[in-house]
């Protein structure tokens, strides 16, 4: 390997670069394409979501938990009912989002101090706002728990640390995602993509424009050629990756709970798997059409639909859930997930990081092995 | 022999096969230190094949061959560090600038950095493209980006140049242009493979091979192929009308083939001495005046489409 020449390399891709408008679109608008779509129904504002009730108990205690319902603004209770018919049906004609059903024994539960059951039917269809407000349901609960123990009279033991428990049954969706589920789910499909289409045109175009023959006849060796080539796209991946976070931050309020260096850090593991495997697309098909087909049919594809990104991995079939350890985004979906939302750190992490190192180094391999052969 | 200094490229019996077909027939040359060799050949006849496996490019099927002392199957890194290759397809990134690209090549032969400005300098200046180092490539037309190719081929000073058709489709003179690099070149001891379909450029040429359907059927100075290896001698007749004369020389026994070259009509015979009097009969018996018939040196082309015909003759026949 020598630095000059990987240097002349790097330098001549990132000018090619920057003249494709085709890559520089791509590169750029993908990110914020995604996230503003798939984030659109995130920022709806999602204040007096309407509420139908059955009140089956009728005590002064239900009265109360009620009005906790009522004084609150996420909330606006439309009606009262005494039929699961009616609830439902205001709910399938859309008019309500959320029917509360509290049950006959609902203040002897409470007073007994056993757990009292709340019944909710959240209409999922919708699911940003139905997890949203299932957040406002828990909170207002919550709240309500509180009082109720710094009302509770001095000398009564406290058996059950939950007096209403809360146990939500949606009913159209009930995978329930919640968007800051998804926002960071996203940072990996866009990651996976750009990083693959963009790679899967540079080597392709080499050949179709005879640029490679001459390459070839220069004292470049394939790894010095893989490595030039892959260097520039990595700066494109980081800054898609800086893009995305930011975005997540401060126009979906998504923030990184735990080491944001850790985050970056295993996402360059990734990036580079990524970027190789495209490369590697890019060395076989030999064409560029071909080979951007090739690359979303084997990232965007695998990635959407088989890393947990939408559908959680214990729902698919077996033989399904199989194929799912083969699709690298699965690791690098639980890593970005957990250090997002968990904030859990590299301890937790290090198998799903072996994995993405296996698959990188994988792909430089076979990246390098193949182009070897091909000009041969 | 291998290690005879002033040899530049020798191969030996090499061969290269596409599946069952044959591209390069177990060819055999050697080309001396500095001198310009000429490959010609009508399309499809093996040139680039050959050219690409002398540059490392393509492994040969069979066969040897060293260049620059280098063997032509192991050594194929050593070969391209020593030699320059501009390929038949324009091949430098359009979508670079004229001097970017220079930059780009100036970094893989990793020219030391103290020269590179005066390399790029000296590329611009000795393909005249001062006015245009800004451009964008594709921005520039045929021939400068002809010039520039050949520029960037010989940044790294190689020993051995080997040029695919460096002058195909461009105006003469860049023609002009690219010869002169050529020959100031070979005069500093570079060797110059080159290949070309232009028989006033294969006159330039120190030594030449003829390669057809894959293999190489003569071999040669320009002079030694008009007198020599041509065995047929050409006859220049002048005659007025010559466009009917033509079909008529061509019935006269002990004639080959006739083509008209200008108003002149170009017989190739067996013998001058045997045939020239024939011609002469004929045009005495139609009474026609202001005539003449001479032996004359046959041109490349006279040659080449002789040798050609042979070949294809003793093919049939063999089949
Ligand atoms: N990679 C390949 N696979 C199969 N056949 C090939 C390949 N490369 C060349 N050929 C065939 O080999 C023959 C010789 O090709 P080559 O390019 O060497 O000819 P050439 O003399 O350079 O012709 P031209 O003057 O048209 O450039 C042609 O018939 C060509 O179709
Ligand atoms: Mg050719």
């Amino acid at each position: 390997m020598n630095l000059v020449r990987i240097r002349a390399l790097a330098k001549k891709e990132f000018l090619q670069i920057l003249r494709d408008p085709r890559s520089l679109i791509l590169s750029l608008a993908i990110p914020v394409l995604l996230l503003v779509l798939f984030g659109y129904a995130l920022t709806l504002d999602v204040d007096n979501v309407p509420m139908v009730i059955w009140d089956q108990d009728n005590s002064q205690t239900a009265k109360h938990f009620i009005l906790d319902f009522h004084n609150s603004r996420y909330f606006k209770i439309i009606g009262y009912y005494d039929t699961y018919q009616d609830l439902v049906w205001k709910i399938d004609t859309g008019e309500a989002m959320i029917a509360m059903v509290l049950p006959k024994d609902f203040s002897r539960y409470l007073g007994s101090g056993q757990p009292a059951p709340a019944q909710f039917l959240i209409d999922g269809s919708d699911s940003n706002t139905a997890t949203i407000a299932r957040g406002y349901i828990s909170s207002v609960i919550a709240n309500y728990n509180q009082h109720f123990f710094a009302h509770a009279v001095a000398g009564v033991t406290i058996v059950n640390p939950q007096p209403v428990s809360f146990k939500p049954r949606p009913w159209f969706n009930p995978n329930f995602e919640s968007m800051i589920f998804i926002v960071p789910g996203l940072i990996v499909v866009i990651i996976m993509t750009i990083a693959a289409l963009l790679t899967s045109l540079t080597v392709a175009r080499e050949w179709e424009r005879g640029t490679m023959e001459q390459l070839v006849a220069t004292p470049v060796r394939p790894n010095e050629l893989v490595v030039g080539k892959f260097l520039p796209y990595f700066c494109i991946g980081l800054f898609d990756l800086i893009l995305s976070v930011i975005m997540a931050k401060f126009v979906f309020s998504v923030p990184v709970q735990g080491s944001v260096a850790l985050l970056f850090a295993l996402s360059s593991l990734f990036l580079c798997g990524a970027l190789m495997m495209g490369i590697l697309i890019s060395i076989i098909s030999r064409n560029q059409l071909l080979a951007s087909q090739f690359a979303i049919l084997a990232t965007f594809m695998p990635t959407v639909l088989l890393s947990g990104f939408r559908y959680p991995i214990w729902n698919m079939p077996a033989a399904v859930q199989a194929v799912t350890y083969l699709v690298p985004a699965r690791y690098f979906i639980v890593i970005v997930r957990g250090i997002y939302l968990k904030g859990v750190g590299i301890r937790d992490l290090w198998q799903q990081a072996l994995f993405l190192a296996l698959f990188a180094a994988a792909m430089i391999f076979l990246a390098i092995r193949k182009f070897k052969k091909k000009v041969a | 022999m291998s290690q005879d200094t002033t040899v530049a490229v020798e191969v030996h019996d090499l061969e290269k096969c596409f599946g069952s077909f044959v591209a390069v027939n177990r060819v055999n040359f050697q080309i001396a230190r500095g001198e310009i060799f000429g490959f010609l050949g009508p399309n499809g006849a093996g040139k680039s094949t050959t050219i690409r496996m002398l540059c490392g490019i393509l492994t040969p099927t069979s066969g040897s061959g060293k260049v620059a002392g280098f063997d032509i199957v192991r050594e194929q890194r050593q070969i391209r560090q020593n030699i320059g290759y501009m390929s038949q397809k324009f091949s430098l990134y359009d979508d670079l600038t004229v001097e970017e690209n220079i930059d780009f090549y100036s970094g893989l032969y990793r020219i030391p950095n103290s020269e590179r400005a005066a390399r790029k300098e000296e590329i611009i200046k000795t393909a005249g493209i001062e006015e245009f180092r800004t451009r964008l490539t594709k921005d520039i037309s045929g021939g400068w980006k002809q010039r520039l190719a050949l520029g960037c081929a010989i940044i790294h000073r190689p020993t051995i140049i080997f040029l695919d058709e460096p002058t195909s489709g461009v105006d003469p003179i860049t023609r002009g242009n690219s010869w002169a690099t050529i020959k100031e070149m070979a005069a500093h001891g570079v060797t110059v493979f080159v290949t070309t379909h232009y028989m006033d450029e294969a006159e330039n040429c120190n030594r030449l091979a003829l390669i057809y359907k894959g293999t190489r059927i003569a071999i040669g100075t320009p002079m030694e192929m008009k007198t020599v290896i041509m065995k047929d001698q050409v006859m220049e007749i002048q005659v007025p009308d010559s466009e009917i004369w033509s079909e008529r020389v061509r019935a006269v026994s002990g004639v080959k083939q006739t083509a008209l070259f200008g108003t002149a009509i170009h017989a190739v015979v067996e013998s001058a001495e045997k045939t020239g009097p024939a011609i002469e009969a004929l045009f005495k018996g139609a009474g026609v005046a202001g005539y003449t018939v001479r032996k004359i040196l046959p041109s490349l082309e006279d040659v080449f489409v002789s040798l050609i015909e042979e070949y294809d003759h003793e093919h049939i026949k063999a089949a």
